[in-house]
């Protein structure tokens, strides 16, 4: 840590105004804070809102969302096995086939979000913003593991300039980054993002896995439990190779989905994670929940023949798809959420509300959760401005 | 004579109805799909313009000015007649891919706007330059948006295959945000950004 330090002292006066590469100061500035924790104090009043600096809330967020990576990668592995009629192998395999299947999704995300942020920091002579530290995470584990590589670069270059720099860059975006990626490929390519075929890995990678485009088993179904639902005659959801799976199993979340949604046990670690370090709000996650719980009972009350998503009971609807993740990691995003705490308990709300019901009443969109949450960031600002201004008018009452 | 000229470039560059006055952007995200309508409905829009310029621009002085729009509309609503009746007969396909947005030209801010601001105050000529430079003003922002649209959402351009089909094996595939009204609204947005870069004077203090 000391040598690091030293070296980074060394090298520091070439960055500077002046120096030999002063071209590259805020990238020089941008790794430098991200190792250390930055020392500049403010000079004049007082305006902190918290000790740590924005670096250090992404990678706790980061940090959050590796239970559930890393469950997607073993999980991507366990699909591939169990379609081609292997599913009792070593768990060590399965984990690597899925890991050099992830990886590369990470890799390209992260190149080229950073590669944008670093082009348009240096070239408006800013400070590097760290914001795409989450988002480059989160964008591999919300699309399919079968999305090709290049679109998920031009979704990811897209929704870094659109979503993000046109508004003034990390903290000015009025919409989830992650999630405008994610609506880019859905709207652009949905061939390869939805349907029954992109959500289990059909090609063995470095002679690991299975090829399976003629060798998967009997009874074979690359559906999601939404996807099945949603065409089916019954609420009955099945796995890959046809078995029936209860609550429990979609709890546990060895089933096909984007990489990182499946299981619920690996999000609730992150949310502990989140909640403990005091990164995400718990009013916006739990007022999630309680908005899908209450929005499926109605649903389930009402009943419908011709469509089972109505028939889903309230547990599953919470447990399947991207409902978790969403309301985990996307809904709890402190800079497109609203800001006070009243508004939090309404946007996560109507979050729910909105997701159960573009799932029960859109039979286009069997995942409802990415367009809620986007409609809600939409709303974030004006549900806080109208309680600010209910609580500037209690005070001003106060003071007639 | 220098002054005909100006009236027929300014539309074209720096007071482009489209990309620097905001005007017909709902035709513009909406026939903008393929090339084709998108020419069809760039010309349209220029003829009208050009001879509804011309009409009103010899009965500016005969006008009374409380029941101007009247007799405006009343001009451009025959003559957007005229040309819908003629592309039905000519051009049946365009005119069902255009729909209701050649009927809707009279609604474009564009036409409203140069009659009010121009052909009532200029004569004839003038007006009938002014007319055809902002009629392919908005022609030319259309077409751009259109062939972006064409080429990245379908892979053709007019109808005919542009992306070779190695691409396609090679796991290329169309972006099908592109066929949709949104896109066009990003790729404008682009236009109008581009314009305002480059040219300073556009930008508002």
């Amino acid at each position: 840590m000391k040598a690091l330090r030293n070296f980074l002292d060394k090298v520091k006066p070439n960055f500077e105004e002046g120096g030999k590469l002063s071209a590259f100061r805020s990238v020089f500035d941008g790794f430098e804070t991200f190792l250390f924790v930055p020392n500049t104090v403010s000079k004049s009043g007082a305006h902190i809102h918290d000790t740590i600096d924005s670096k250090r809330v992404m990678s706790f967020v980061v940090i959050a969302l590796i239970p559930a990576l890393l469950f997607g990668m073993y999980n991507v592995g366990y699909q591939n096995f169990l379609a081609a009629g292997h599913g009792n192998e070593s768990a060590i395999e399965m984990f690597a086939y899925g890991f050099l299947a992830v990886l590369p999704k990470i890799i390209v995300s992260y190149l080229v979000g950073l590669g944008i942020e670093f082009t348009v920091a240096q070239w408006k002579n800013e400070e590097i913003q760290e914001g795409f530290l989450v988002s480059g995470m989160l964008i591999p584990l919300i699309v399919p593991i079968e999305c090709p590589l290049w679109i998920i670069a031009v979704a990811t270059a897209f929704a870094v300039i659109f979503a993000k720099e046109i508004f003034g860059g990390t903290g000015y975006n009025i919409f989830n980054v992650a999630l405008i990626t994610r609506a880019f490929l859905f709207f652009a390519y949905p061939t390869k993002m939805s349907g029954d075929q992109v959500w289990i890995s059909k090609e063995s990678i470095f002679g690991l896995g299975y090829d399976l485009s003629n060798n998967t088993v009997d009874g074979f179904t690359g559906a999601t439990a939404l996807g099945q639902v949603a065409t089916g005659t019954t609420t009955n959801v099945v796995n890959a190779i046809g078995e029936s799976v209860s609550l429990q199993d979609m709890i546990i979340g060895l089933l096909p989905g984007s990489i990182g949604e499946t299981s619920v046990i690996a999000i609730m670690i992150g949310a502990v994670i989140l909640l403990w370090t005091g990164v995400a709000n718990w009013r916006t996650m739990i007022s999630v929940f309680v908005g899908g719980a209450c929005t499926a009972f109605l649903f389930n009350a009402i009943g419908s023949e011709s469509n089972q998503v109505w028939n889903l009971d309230w547990m599953e609807h919470l447990a399947v798809g991207g409902f978790c993740f969403g309301a985990v990691f996307m809904a709890t995003d402190p800079v497109t959420s609203p800001r006070t705490n009243c508004g939090k308990y309404i946007f996560g709300f109507l979050i729910g509300v909105v997701a159960i019901v573009i799932r029960c009443m859109n039979p286009g969109y069997p995942e409802g959760m990415m367009l809620a949450i986007l409609l809600m960031n939409l709303f974030a600002a004006l549900i806080d401005y109208v309680f600010v201004q209910r609580n500037i008018n209690k005070r001003l009452n106060r003071v007639k | 004579m220098s002054n005909l000229k100006e009236t027929f470039l300014t539309p074209l560059g720096l007071n482009n109805p489209v990309a620097v006055q905001v005007l017909g952007i709902c035709s513009a995200l909406a026939v903008t799909a393929q090339l084709e309508p998108a020419i069809v409905m760039g010309l349209s829009v220029t003829i009208i313009l050009a001879l509804a310029n011309v009409v009103i621009s010899l009965l500016r002085n005969t006008i009374p000015n409380r029941i101007r729009i009247i007799v405006q509309l009343v001009v451009v609503a025959t003559l957007v007649t005229i040309v819908s009746e003629v592309l039905k007969a000519f051009a049946y396909e365009v005119s069902v891919a255009l729909s209701v947005y050649v009927g809707l030209i009279i609604t474009n801010c564009i036409l409203m706007g140069r009659l009010e601001a121009f052909a009532m105050a200029n004569g004839p000529l003038d007006s009938l330059i002014d007319g055809i430079g902002n009629g392919l003003g908005y022609a030319i922002i259309l077409v751009i948006v259109a062939a972006i649209r064409e080429l990245f959402g379908a892979g053709c351009l007019f109808g005919i295959q542009i992306i070779p089909d190695c691409l396609y094996e090679a796991g290329y595939m169309n972006c099908g945000l592109m066929l949709m009204p949104p896109m066009a609204l990003v790729i404008l947005g682009c236009i109008i950004w581009y314009m305002r870069a480059k040219n300073p004077e556009l930008q508002e203090k």
